[in-house]
């Protein structure tokens, strides 16, 4: 059960690889290996499920028995020092390591009780379910109509050039771009400022109809201001999908989660109502990084 | 603390001027060195050009013919297959020496029949048999010049030096300055250079062969090298594993790269004509051994481009849930294009410009008609090139310098068209 198959050998660049890969050696200090999860991880009737995950990048252990679920409809928030495996965890729900060859994932992720890693799970299927916003603002070098029309096509979701239409605007309208960009749909949209990108990366991503949405630190690159619509905007959209999201900004996780998960050096330490979390961690951990004594 | 910081700024100071000295060294020289590259380029260039745009004109002589049945040799109502046989070398021997009357010894007629060329008597064949109403009047024709009459009329010949040393004579030198006098000579455009195939005589010698011959060699090459090349780079990049033998093909192409190229020509001959027997001579082969030879560096430059591409897109692609294979031809691919088509043009423009490898296969051949399709027998034009170099007649050093600019100008065409396909993937 590991992301073993043809996606495995995509050679991608360091730019794309959690900084988890890139040699960090988050065993170096802080002594984590007597731990449980503090708070209650697991949910009743769970959208997504991921139980004893672990990671290895090569030879390095980068999550260890992490295990979670994501509920329908709910926004949830991973935070966590750098290096810590927040983003490689996300990574896991739509299998996106398996486009890292040294990346081995094992344990038990399911979709609605559907094992992902099952040997007969289709990751053109999986990613179509799982979208996902990445952390740079991505967008093809094409026209804004085409990026936000591009997954649509290819998995045949509309059958003439009116239905493509309406689903392109019903996006672009979710993303809350419609209004900006409805005159210039056939400009490129890497000519788009970086907040408007990134609402067209999530336009992009939702054009597909996915039923959960990852978001790794969809802000990082964007200004305050683009950053407040973006939080809007996944207030919004909550109500239709389940949105996982990894963030470096605790700020944000108050802001938009409903529940919060800490990640400290590839293991899960709390877990809890965000407004628990924030004001009333369990964790050591968890308080000294909420209180900023680092991360 | 103020003292130190007094101090380094003393000791900073100090160096300052050292330092922008050894920048305006380097300025300096890196100014020269540009100065040297264009020199040497502007030498070359003068250089070509000056010696080849002569051959780009005709020179032609005012003879009146005689073309009566008689001189001809033929019947009053000869008919096209006898008129094709007439003795018109005769005519435009006779007609020379009714205009030199001076002239008796057998030596000095020899040259004057050389002040005319030899193609001179198949243009005046094709003239009569095309209108065979010129049989037995009298014409005043312009007929083409022989090289040696011709280089003196475009002033290459110092008629004070030596007569040793020159192939036209001091009895030519007379009788063209004569001709001259009487306005019996022109130039013109030389038409022939390019639709004529090689010759022997050089005002008679065109680049046609050795054009259509390269045009349809490196079709054969990109059509061949440009998909392989490109299929290669991208299994190679996106799909083979990394282990042993893919790293095992890598050196491999990367030492491919670096074969002389007379080894493809040499593995070309043994295989594709000894073995396949596929004919010699032909663009075919030599399409075939060029794109033997082009395969690494296309293959090379564009995996370096597909991996240039941004990991983000292919990300992005993938988390839409595009397959593999539509990730990289929906989007790396598109992105790669400029710089695989920089690559390939690169390859191409040294296909071109090759000319050992086509020895080998016979493409050196002597050949006066243009060929029609790929298994022709065709040469080149670095191979025509070369054969014209090496001709001693001085006719062809002007036709070598020529040939030489007709390649240029082949390779900038290229060029253009790899420049303009690039911006339209860049505009997209």
């Amino acid at each position: 059960m590991q992301g073993n198959d043809d996606m495995n050998q995509m050679k991608t660049a360091d730019a794309a690889v959690p900084e988890e890969a890139r040699g960090l050696d988050i065993h170096a200090h802080a002594d984590v290996s007597n731990y449980e999860t503090t708070g209650d991880p697991l949910l009743d009737n769970p959208k997504m499920s991921a139980r004893n995950v672990n990671v290895y990048y090569g030879e390095k252990h980068a999550i260890m028995d992490v295990s979670l679920d994501i509920g329908g409809n709910e926004v949830i928030a991973m935070i966590g020092p750098s290096g810590c495996g927040k983003s490689t965890f996300l990574r896991c729900l739509n299998r996106m390591n398996d486009t890292i060859p040294i990346c081995r994932v094992k344990g038990d992720i399911q979709l609605d009780g559907e094992d992902i890693y099952h040997s007969r799970q289709d990751t053109v299927l999986l990613r179509a379910r799982v979208g996902m916003v990445f952390q740079k603002p991505n967008p093809f070098p094409k026209s804004i109509y085409e990026n936000v029309a591009y997954g649509p096509r290819i998995h045949g979701l509309a059958h003439n050039k009116i239905e493509m239409d309406e689903i392109v605007e019903n996006s672009l309208r979710r993303a809350s771009l419609w209004e900006e960009v409805k005159d210039v749909l056939d400009k490129p949209g890497t000519g788009l400022s970086g907040g408007q990108q990134q609402r067209l990366c999530i336009a992009r991503a939702i054009a597909v109809s996915p039923e959960v949405i990852l978001m790794d630190e969809p802000c990082s690159a964007l200004d305050p201001i683009a950053t407040a619509r973006i939080e809007e905007l996944i207030d919004e959209l909550k109500e239709r999908f389940t949105i996982a999201i990894v963030t470096h900004s605790m700020q944000q996780a108050a802001r938009v989660s409903q529940r919060t998960a800490y990640f400290h050096l590839g293991k899960l330490i709390e877990v809890g109502q965000t407004k628990q979390i924030f004001t009333n961690p369990q964790h050591e951990l968890t308080e000294n990084y909420i209180t900023g004594r680092f991360g | 603390m103020s003292n130190e910081t007094y101090k380094n700024t003393a000791l900073i100071q100090a160096s300052l001027k050292k330092r922008y000295a050894r920048e305006k060294r380097f300025q300096w020289m890196g100014r020269f060195a540009v100065f040297l590259g264009f020199l040497f380029l502007f030498i070359l260039l003068f250089d070509i050009v000056g010696k080849g745009l002569p051959a780009f004109t005709q020179q032609y002589l005012l003879i009146d013919l005689d073309l009566s049945a008689d001189a001809l040799d033929v019947a009053p109502d000869a008919d096209a297959e006898a008129l094709s046989r007439a003795n018109y070398a005769g005519v435009i021997k006779s007609s020379l020496r009714d205009m030199f009357p001076e002239v008796k010894s057998r030596s000095d007629k020899r040259m004057l029949y050389r002040l005319v060329s030899v193609g001179a008597e198949y243009e005046l064949r094709d003239r009569v048999m095309a209108d065979p109403a010129l049989v037995g009047t009298r014409q005043s024709l312009w007929l083409l010049a022989h090289s040696e009459a011709a280089s003196y009329l475009k002033g290459q010949v110092d008629p004070n030096s030596p007569e040793a040393e020159r192939r036209v004579k001091d009895a030519q030198i007379t009788w063209l300055d004569q001709l001259h006098a009487d306005e019996r000579t022109k130039s013109g455009f030389n038409t022939q250079f390019f639709t004529a195939g090689d010759s022997r005589e050089p005002e008679l010698a065109g680049i046609r062969v050795a054009l259509y011959g390269s045009f349809l060699t490196l079709a054969v090459t990109f059509l061949l090298a440009f998909p392989i090349g490109v299929c290669a780079a991208v299994y190679l990049e996106e799909f083979a594993p990394t282990n042993r033998l893919t790293d095992l093909i890598e050196i491999n192409i990367n030492n491919l790269a670096a074969v002389p190229s007379i080894v493809f020509g040499l593995l070309g001959l043994a295989v594709f004509i000894n073995f396949f027997e596929f004919p010699r001579s032909a663009p075919l082969v030599g399409g075939i051994v060029l794109a033997l030879m082009t395969l690494p560096t296309i293959i090379i430059t564009s995996r370096a481009a597909i991996q240039s591409v941004s990991p983000s897109i292919r990300e992005a692609a993938l988390g839409v849930g595009a397959s593999k294979l539509q990730a990289v031809f929906h989007h790396v691919l598109p992105v790669a294009m400029p710089g695989i088509l920089t690559g390939s043009i690169i390859g191409m423009a040294q296909a071109l410009g090759e000319t050992a490898p086509l020895l080998m296969i016979g493409m050196v051949a002597f050949i006066m008609d243009a060929p029609a399709g790929v298994t022709d027998p065709a040469t080149v034009l670095p191979v025509q090139v070369f054969l014209w170099a090496d001709s001693p007649e001085r006719g062809f050093t002007e036709k070598t310098s020529a040939a030489i600019m007709v390649l240029m100008g082949f390779l900038i065409m290229m060029n253009a068209l790899a420049i303009y396909l690039r911006k339209r993937f860049e505009l997209k």
